[in-house]
């Protein structure tokens, strides 16, 4: 039988779901968390840092969303605020100085909402983000693990291989969020999330999604590993092209959407 | 009937701020200002190009890319036909080459007549061919933004557009192309956290709402009263995020200024 769309937005967000840190703590080796933007702050939504996949060095951009009440607040619940996105790019840039590749964890209800986020350019910050990435000369790899929520998330989706978990979702807006705005009526959550295709087939379909990893009859720890050998295999192949060869076809990956 | 819809002309409008009628004449001649209490009008692609470009100089681009309905989002194509009938438009951008006093540029204009300005493929796609363009044959873009943010009705590829815009508008960036962003009433969501805040120069206009989240979204998550001015063109230069604030009616000129300035500047 098919999954309705809205079960996947409900598995996505499910508390015990596993998150940007689960897939640095039994994916990465030695790593070091290399916190700040060195502009204002330090945002705990978006964890980043440097450590080993599979022996070879990789810098990991991971959103969080915490575990624990006081873990949550203090991460705002994985929406990242400016300094967030600016610590990601910081880390990606320096990533390319130094030659290794970028891992991207992907899974938020959105960028963080609210005044200090505005007063801090919330929305440069995202663009900064999509215009940097698109030039950045090392293989990034984006996997959307959890809700994939809007811009805040495509922060972190600008990438040559997009890696989606069979019940991850990725949205242009929430179902709520649609469903009150078009019908006046967020209990209309489930009609949207059908009509916004918003799953990780769809997502396939559309070709934007360039690989599902199967979660159904899975172990957290054998869909961690299956993830991680694709991640690997994808960063070989990345390595192949020049720099030049890789930054067109990332262009080209977005370009055809249309 | 026929004769009635051949010679009619554009209907007076109603200022948005204080409520008074104002003939169309006197109200394309004062650059869409409200005479009495000197509000800025939202304006149409084809006004804001009359208003800027100059005279028989502006020359269309894919004007026949059409708004579909990729995804068959239920009620979609309904509302693009009224949108069609309403602003007289395929889509929310109006794309091309111009002059702005004798400077040959690309520009842009997107027009909320057209469903709030939102952006879905279309829009996505001719502004990504522009700066393409732009950059094929190293010319400046200027463009003008007003928008509600990514098209909801088209998923996750409306989404999609705001990495494809902006990579096309890095593009053109590292071929030292110049970019003038214009930021009009209101310029949010998805085109803010996008090719808004890309220019090279941003210029907003007097009071514009510029933003990335909604105000109403703001006080229903937060629970905060908004600050008095908060994200208007004003609170956005004192942030630190637009260069200039422009009045309307030096606009055209401000624009040529920075065009000459920029002319013949690649190393
Ligand atoms: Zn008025």
């Amino acid at each position: 039988m098919e999954i309705k769309a809205y079960d996947r937005v409900k598995t996505a967000r499910s508390g015990g779901r596993p998150m940007g840190k689960y897939y640095i703590d039994n994916m990465i080796e030695d790593f070091c968390e290399l916190h700040g933007d060195r502009r204002y702050g330090d945002d705990g939504a978006i964890i980043g840092g440097v450590g080993f996949l599979g022996g070879k060095p990789v810098t990991v951009i991971a959103m969080e969303r915490g575990e624990t009440v006081e873990d949550r607040m203090a991460r705002h619940f994985g929406c990242p605020a400016p300094e967030g996105y600016r610590k990601a790019l910081r880390l990606m840039k320096q990533a390319e100085k130094f030659g290794r590749p970028i891992i991207c964890f992907i899974g938020s209800p959105g960028a963080y909402c609210g005044i200090e986020a505005e007063n801090r350019g919330q929305g440069e910050a995202i663009a900064e983000n999509l215009f940097e990435m698109m030039g950045i000369s090392v293989p990034i790899i984006s996997v959307v693990a959890g809700e994939g929520g809007s811009g805040g998330a495509l922060a972190l989706g600008v990438c040559d291989s997009l890696i989606m978990l069979e019940n991850a979702i990725y949205s242009v807006i929430s179902p709520e969020g649609c469903a009150s705005i078009l019908w006046k009526d967020s209990a209309k959550a489930p009609d949207a999330a059908e009509a916004l295709r918003l799953t990780a087939p769809d997502l396939y379909k559309f070709g934007i999604a360039d690989k599902i990893i199967d979660e159904t009859d899975k172990t957290n720890e054998k869909i961690c590993k299956d993830l991680k050998d694709y991640i690997v295999a994808q960063i070989e192949l990345c390595e192949k092209y020049s720099a030049q060869e890789l930054l067109d076809k990332r262009y080209g990956k977005f370009r055809k959407i249309k | 009937m026929f004769l009635k819809n051949l010679f009619k002309k554009e209907a007076d409008r109603k200022c948005t701020k204080c409520g008074a009628e104002i003939p169309y004449k006197k109200l394309s001649e004062n650059a869409f200002i409200c005479p009495k209490c000197g509000a800025y009008m939202r304006m149409k692609a084809s006004e804001r190009l009359a208003l800027i470009a100059d005279a028989k100089t502006f020359s269309e681009q894919n004007a026949d890319l059409k708004c579909k309905n990729p995804i068959d989002f239920p009620g979609y194509d309904e509302k693009i036909e009224k949108a069609k009938a309403d602003s007289g438009l395929e889509d929310a951008v109006v794309c091309g080459t111009c002059e702005i006093g004798g400077e040959k540029c690309a520009i842009f204009v997107m027009d909320s007549s057209f469903m709030m300005g939102s952006m879905g493929t279309t829009v996505g796609e001719k502004i990504t061919s522009l700066f393409e363009y732009a950059l094929d044959n190293s010319l400046p873009v200027v463009g003008f933004t007003t928008s509600g943010g990514a098209r909801m009705q088209e998923g996750i590829l409306s989404l999609m557009q705001m990495a494809k815009v902006s990579g096309a508008v890095k593009r053109h960036s590292d071929g030292k192309n110049l970019y003038i962003a214009v930021l009009t009433d209101p310029t949010t969501g998805g085109v803010t956290a996008s090719f808004a805040m890309l220019g090279d120069i941003i210029i907003a206009e007097p009071k514009a709402l510029i933003g990335f989240a909604g105000k109403r979204v703001i006080e229903q998550t937060t629970g905060e009263k908004l600050p008095e001015g908060f994200q208007t063109a004003e609170f956005m230069l004192s942030h630190g995020f637009v260069d200039i604030i422009a009045e309307r009616k030096n606009l055209k000129e401000k624009l040529a200024t920075l065009l000459k300035i920029h002319k013949g500047g690649k190393r």
